[in-house]
């Protein structure tokens, strides 16, 4: 099992979950976030005073798949997030130990 | 008073009233979000404690005798003496309350100044003392006393009000000194939605602080309203342009900036100006304020929300233009005439004067009154309080639940 984070434009949230839900993915998390990479941030000027704004706001979203899905999963999400303009964020992949359905009590690739 | 005349005062006072809230808005959304709270609560206060003081001796000090030069005396202390029945049928205590909402709303002016730091305790004695001290004595001054003798005209307190809020503000940061981090760390406004709300309540609002204050509904409220919708329309409209040619875009703040300014510098003049004489002050506001809220980075004083440049920039540039706009045929006045409708010299300089006179006494009382308060309880919160935020370390509230970075 793995879990697959995310970090996209705000904007391709939705095209990402269309993706996602189209490549037969039942459950995602999603939460706002703010950080840099290689976009940096950008400059806003209130009363001809600038403001450097070095967090933007992203969405990161987490998966949970099995093994097999991985690279497809990674594939409709960079598909889907990709404007080709730099900020487009970043996908990695972590080993996961466990993972338990609190309702059913049921673990390991069922629970996914 | 005649009943019409009545029924706009009144509407008018409430106007102004509401002008409070749209100006802690206007600054709260400026704020951090973390000092929102604390901005809007020194807003509010003003609103709690001057109409008591007001009641009690502040309007018969600085009006009543009209004809002292200095100050007033104590004969309509507590009300004495202001009833409802007879030929005045309630006009005077009308008249009271409406410029008690003027009381209420100058000393909430300077609040954008000390934002983020000022502690609540030195502010709740700072604001019935400023108002005593300084309000008082200037408007009496202005009103009915040794400048108005003069021939110096302020209509709806272009000097009274905002020149002497804002030569305060200056004085009471120069004793405050600077937030920690200004101005090498940037404090964006935390939500300009609510800085646009806080603009529109403002312009509202503005319609019965210029137009009421011809305490009748008379041709002078009419073109007074007229004035106070064109003058703020032109300096947003300059504001806008400028930042757009210099800094590559029209923003909100620089809208409502200029909104505020021009409703600022139009206030002296509002019931003396007419034609297109307006667009003319709002213009020459707009670009002026908008230059002048550079000032501070340069001479390196943190006035957080530019109380000194848009309010005393505003209201200087107002009430001197009067010198040059002023239409006394039009009103069919007794004031001078500008020197562009024939006039000498003199009204510009007895504006000027009276603008210098204002100054003075306000600078140098509010820099007292803030030393004084800065060696027995202090005037600045300690360094936690102010990196923790002044709506939970002074109030013991959070503005904003919904979780988040913000």
């Amino acid at each position: 099992m793995k879990l697959i984070t995310a970090i996209v434009k705000p904007f391709k949230l939705d095209e990402v979950k269309s993706a996602l839900q189209a490549a037969g993915i039942t459950g995602i998390t999603v939460s706002e976030v703010r950080g840099f990479g290689r976009q940096g941030g950008h400059t806003e000027v209130y009363r001809g005073a600038e403001y450097r704004i070095d967090f933007v706001p992203k969405v990161r979203l987490e998966i949970v798949v099995a093994d097999e899905s991985v690279d497809s999963i990674v594939g409709a999400i960079a598909e889907a997030a990709r404007t080709g303009k730099i900020g487009d964020g970043k996908i990695w992949v972590s080993d996961i130990g466990q993972i338990v359905r609190i309702r059913t009590g049921e673990s390991g690739v069922d629970a996914i | 008073m005649e009943s019409g005349n009545i029924a706009w005062v009144l509407v008018s006072a409430a106007m102004v009233l509401f002008m409070t809230p749209g100006l802690a808005f206007f600054y709260g959304g400026m704020d951090r979000g973390r000092n929102v709270l604390n901005m809007l609560m020194m807003n509010f206060y003003c609103v709690l404690v001057v109409p008591i003081l007001w009641v009690v001796v502040g309007y018969s000090l600085s009006q009543s005798p009209f004809e002292n030069d200095f100050i007033g005396g104590f004969d309509n202390a507590f009300l004495n003496d202001i009833g409802i029945l007879g030929e005045d049928a309630g006009g005077t205590l009308a008249i009271v309350a409406f410029l008690g909402m003027f009381a209420a709303i100058t000393p909430a002016l300077i609040s954008g100044a000390v934002a983020d730091r000022m502690k609540f305790s030195a502010w709740a004695i700072f604001v019935p003392v400023w108002s005593l001290f300084v309000y008082v004595p200037v408007f009496k001054w202005v009103y009915g006393g040794w400048l108005g003798q003069r021939g110096s005209i302020d209509f709806a307190g272009g000097t009274a009000i905002h020149v002497n809020a804002g030569i305060a503000a200056l004085a009471a940061v120069l004793v405050l000194g600077k937030r920690k981090g200004w101005p090498t760390e940037g404090h964006p406004p935390h939500s300009m939605p609510l800085v646009m709300i806080g603009t529109g309540i403002l312009w509202f609002g503005w319609f019965g602080f210029n137009a009421g204050s011809a305490l009748a509904a008379n041709g002078q409220a009419v073109q007074a309203f007229m004035n106070t919708f064109l003058a703020a329309a032109a300096a947003g409209l300059a504001w806008v342009v400028v930042e757009w040619l210099r800094d590559g875009h029209p923003t909100n703040l620089g809208a409502a900036s200029g909104i505020v300014a021009g409703l600022v510098a139009i206030t002296p003049a509002a019931g003396y100006v007419s034609g297109m004489s307006p667009i003319w002050i709002g213009l020459i506001a707009g670009v002026v304020c908008c230059s002048a809220v550079k000032l501070k980075t340069k001479a390196g004083y943190d006035d957080a929300l530019d109380v000194v440049g848009v309010h005393f920039v505003g209201g200087l540039v107002g009430s001197l233009l009067i010198g040059f706009f002023a239409n006394p045929e039009f009103f069919g006045g007794s004031f001078m005439e500008g020197i562009f409708y024939g006039g000498s010299a003199e009204l510009l300089l007895e504006q000027a004067l009276a603008n210098g006179a204002a100054i003075v006494w306000s600078f140098v009382i509010t820099f007292g009154l803030m030393k004084l308060l800065a060696v027995t309880i202090g005037v600045r919160v300690d360094e936690e309080q102010e990196a923790t935020g002044l709506d939970l370390a002074l109030h013991g509230e959070t503005a904003y639940h919904s979780g988040g970075l913000g």
